[in-house]
C-alpha cells in the first residue's frame, strides 16, 4: 500500500532530512557537530551566487559540460521500437557522472577550509573523480576500497595513485563498497578535525542524500533542455541504473514533477534475485546503515548480508534514502538486470554504437532492451550513460575470453 | 524511576570510589563461553557490565571489536540469543547493572516495542546506541526512557559547550564520554585532557561520567579513575580472548580466566585511585 502521494516529489527532504520515513541522521556523535556544520555550509553555498558561478565555470571548462544528448540511431533500430537517447556522461572529464557531485563538494570542502579529502569507492569512478579534483585543488586525497575491487578495478586503482591519492585496500567484510565505506566512516570519526568525507552517492546521512542530488541534478536539467531543442518536447521515459543511485537521481530528480514520464531504476540482480544480489529494493526492507534509513540486504536478524554484482559499481546492498521514498509512493519503477544481461548489454551497445559502455549504466541498457520494443516509435527513451567501460575492459575481456576456450 | 544503575552509582559514592565497567561482546566466542565470562566478570570486580550486540558493520568499532562481532555471528549469536543470555544471567545475580551497547538496525528489526518489553523483562538496564544522536530520540531513545530503561548518551571531544545540552537532555543513567575522536581500541586517552573534559561535562549534568574508548592497563584505569566516576575497558578485555582461543577460533579452557584476569588487575587499577574530587 501507498502511502498519501505528496503535492510535488521534488520538497524533500523536510529538515530533519527525511523523505518520508526514509533518509535522517543515524550516525555517531562524534560526527554530529560536523554534520551540522556541513548542513549550514551547504545552506549558505547554495545562496551564494559566487559559488554557483565558479562551479558553473568549473563545469564548463573542466568537466566538459554540458555532456551530450545523443540519439542511439543503431540502438534504436534494432529494437525496433521507442526512439532512444543516451546521455553521455560517459563523455564527463574522468569517464562518469561522478565527477560532477565531487567538484560540487570539493568546492564546498575549500570554503570550509578542509585540506584533507577522504572518500570510499567501488567502482572506482567516484574514487578517479574525488582524486582527480584533490590534484586540481591542491588537496590531500585518501581513498577507501575494498580489496576484492582493487583487483577487479586495477585501470581505475592506477589512475587514482597518479594522480596523488593514497587508495587504502579494504580487508574486512565481503571487501566491497559496503566495506569500503565503513572503514571512511572510522577515518572519518577519528580525523573529524581537519577531514572532509566526500561520499559518492545519493545516501548517508543528511545532509548527504539531498546536497549529491542537487550537484547531480545538472544531468536531469540539461536533458530537459536539449530534448526540448531536439524534439520540442519532454521524454516519455527515463532509465538509469542504481547502486547508490546517484546518477539516477541527478536524471529523476528534475522530471519527477511531470506525471507523462514514466521512470525507471535498474538495480543489479546479481546471479539472480533468487541468488546472491544487490537489488536492495526487489530483495530488501527497511533498515538502518550508513547514517540513514532505506531498503537494505540483512537476515531476520537485521545482520547486513553481502551483495553480489559483475559491476563493482552497483555492489553494494543499499539504496540512497529518496529512492526508497519514490519507490514507496511509486513515482519510480524500480526494476532489476543480471550479471548475464548486463555483460550482453555491454557487448550489445559496443557493437551497435561504437560506445563501450560501463557495467554499471550496462544493467539499465538490458532493460532498454526490454522496455524498447514494447513502446511506440514516437516514445521518447532518455538513458543515463553514466560511465565508459574502459575500466571494464580487462575484467570482461576474461570472462568473454573463459567462455570462447 | 531508579534502576541498577542509579542504585549501584549510589552504592559506589557511599565507598567513594569510582566505577569499572567492562565491555565484553556478547555470543564471543561462543554463547556458552560468552554466558560464563559474563558471570565471571563481577566476581573479577567489574560494577557495571556493557555487553556488545554483535552487527556486521560497526562503524565506530576499530579491528578486534569489529571481529569480535563477526566471531559472535559466527557462533550463531543474535539478538534473541543475547536477551537469553541476559535472562540467565539475572538468574544469579540481580544487582550488577547490564548495558545493552551497539548499534540500531539490528533493534529496529526485531520491533523496537518488542525489544524495549524484552529487554526490560530480561534484566537489562540500559541502552548505549552508537548511532543514535539525539536528532534521533524519537526512534529509541524516547520510547526507551518510557519503558524504564536508562538511554546513555555518548559525548565526545567535539561534543562543545554548545551542543552538550542536547546530548544531556534526554540522557540517564550516566554519561559515556568518548575520550578520543576516534574509534575503539585505538590511541591512548591523554588523563589531564580527560579530567578536563570530565569537568566540563559535570559543570552540565548532576549524573556519573564515565570515560571510555583508549584505556587498556590497570595504570591507565586508575589515572582515568581519579576523575571520572567510572573507567570502561572493552578492546583490551577481548584482545585477552581473543589471545586465548585456538587455532580455530574456538574457547579454550583458560578463555574465561584470561578475560577475568585481566579485569581483576584492572578493578584494582580503578580501586587503587584516589577519590574523585566532587
Amino acid at each position: 500500500m501507498s502511502p498519501a502521494l505528496p503535492n510535488s516529489f521534488r520538497s524533500g527532504p523536510d529538515e530533519r532530512g527525511h523523505f518520508g520515513i526514509f533518509g535522517g541522521r543515524f550516525v555517531a556523535e562524534t560526527l554530529m557537530p560536523l554534520i551540522l556544520d556541513l548542513e549550514k555550509a551547504y545552506a549558505e553555498a547554495k545562496a551564494d551566487p559566487a559559488f554557483q558561478k565558479e562551479m558553473d565555470g568549473h563545469l564548463k571548462h573542466y568537466v566538459g559540460r554540458p555532456s551530450p544528448l545523443y540519439f542511439a540511431e543503431r540502438l534504436t533500430e534494432h529494437l525496433g521500437g521507442a526512439k532512444i537517447y543516451f546521455k553521455r556522461e560517459e563523455l564527463n572529464h574522468t569517464g562518469s557522472h561522478k565527477v560532477n557531485n565531487v567538484l560540487g563538494q570539493i568546492m564546498l570542502a575549500r570554503r570550509m577550509g578542509k585540506k584533507r579529502i577522504i572518500a570510499e569507492t567501488g567502482a572506482g569512478q567516484h574514487g578517479v573523480a574525488t582524486a582527480t579534483l584533490c590534484a586540481r585543488f591542491g588537496l590531500e586525497c585518501v581513498v577507501y576500497m575494498g580489496a576484492v575491487d582493487v583487483a577487479r578495478q586495477q585501470p581505475n586503482v592506477i589512475r587514482m595513485e597518479m594522480l596523488g591519492a593514497k587508495v587504502i585496500p579494504v580487508q574486512s567484510g565481503a571487501r566491497t563498497l559496503k566495506d569500503a565505506m565503513n572503514d571512511a566512516l572510522r577515518d572519518w570519526v577519528t580525523n573529524v578535525h581537519n577531514t572532509f568525507y566526500c561520499i559518492g552517492t545519493v545516501a548517508g546521512p543528511h545532509p548527504y542524500p539531498m546536497m549529491v542530488r542537487d550537484f547531480q541534478s545538472i544531468i536531469g536539467i540539461e536533458t530537459r533542455q536539449q530534448l526540448q531543442e531536439v524534439e520540442g518536447r519532454l521524454p516519455d521515459s527515463l532509465v538509469a541504473c542504481i547502486g547508490g543511485g546517484s546518477n539516477a537521481m541527478g536524471l529523476f530528480h528534475p522530471f519527477l514533477d511531470d506525471p507523462s514520464v514514466e521512470i525507471f531504476g535498474v538495480e543489479a540482480a546479481g546471479h539472480g534475485l533468487t541468488q546472491l544480489h544487490a537489488a536492495s529494493i526487489a530483495g530488501g526492507r527497511p533498515g538502518v546503515l550508513h547514517g540513514n534509513r532505506t531498503y537494505l540486504l540483512m537476515d531476520e536478524d537485521g545482520q547486513i548480508t553481502e551483495a553480489h554484482s559483475i559491476s563493482a559499481g552497483l555492489d553494494y546492498p543499499g539504496i540512497g534514502p529518496e529512492h526508497s521514498w519514490l519507490h514507496e509512493t511509486g513515482r519510480v519503477n524500480y526494476l532489476s538486470a543480471t550479471d548475464e544481461e548486463a555483460l550482453e548489454a555491454f557487448q550489445l551497445l559496443s557493437r551497435l554504437e561504437g560506445i563501450i559502455p560501463a557495467l554499471e549504466p550496462a544493467h539499465a541498457i538490458a532493460k532498454v532492451m526490454e522496455l524498447a520494443p514494447k513502446r511506440p516509435r514516437d516514445h521518447l527513451m532518455v538513458v543515463n550513460l553514466s560511465g565508459r567501460g574502459d575500466k571494464d575492459v580487462p575484467q570482461v575481456g576474461d570472462i568473454l575470453k573463459g567462455r570462447n576456450k | 524511576m531508579t534502576t541498577r544503575i542509579d542504585a549501584r552509582f549510589a552504592e559506589l559514592a557511599k565507598q567513594g570510589r569510582s566505577a569499572f565497567v567492562t565491555f565484553v561482546m556478547a555470543g564471543d566466542p561462543d554463547p556458552a563461553t560468552s554466558l560464563d565470562i559474563l558471570k565471571a566478570l563481577p566476581k573479577a570486580g567489574a560494577d557495571i557490565i556493557e555487553i556488545g550486540m554483535p552487527f556486521t558493520d560497526p562503524m565506530a568499532d576499530g579491528p578486534s571489536i569489529q571481529a569480535a562481532g563477526l566471531r559472535a555471528l559466527k557462533g550463531g549469536m543474535t539478538l534473541r540469543k543475547t536477551l537469553e543470555m541476559v535472562r540467565s544471567f539475572r538468574k544469579d545475580d540481580d544487582a550488577t547493572p547490564l548495558v545493552m551497547m551497539g548499534y540500531y538496525n539490528p533493534i529496529y528489526i526485531y520491533g523496537v516495542d518488542k525489544f524495549l518489553a524484552d529487554a526490560k523483562t530480561a534484566g537489562v538496564d540500559g541502552l548505549i546506541i552508537v548511532d543514535l544522536p539525539p536528532e534521533e530520540d524519537t526512534e529509541l531513545c524516547l520510547p526507551a526512557m518510557k519503558a524504564g530503561l536508562n538511554f546513555i548518551r555518548l559525548a565526545t571531544p567535539t561534543t562543545d559547550d554548545k551542543r552538550l545540552p542536547a546530548v544531556l537532555a534526554n540522557t540517564s543513567g550516566f554519561v559515556y564520554y568518548v575520550s578520543i575522536t576516534g574509534i575503539t581500541g585505538a590511541a591512548a586517552a591523554d588523563a589531564r585532557a580527560v579530567g578536563e573534559a570530565v569537568a566540563r561535562i559535570k559543570r552540565h549534568t548532576e549524573l556519573p561520567v564515565c570515560v571510555g574508548f583508549g584505556i587498556r592497563t590497570p595504570e591507565a584505569a586508575r589515572a582515568i579513575a581519579e576523575s571520572a566516576n567510572g573507567a570502561v575497558v572493552g578492546t583490551a578485555l577481548v584482545d585477552a580472548l581473543r589471545g586465548s582461543l585456538d587455532a580455530e577460533g574456538r574457547a579454550t579452557a583458560k578463555t574465561v580466566t584470561a578475560v577475568a584476569d585481566l579485569a581483576a588487575a584492572l578493578a584494582q587499577g580503578v580501586r587503587g585511585a584516589k577519590q574523585a574530587a566532587e
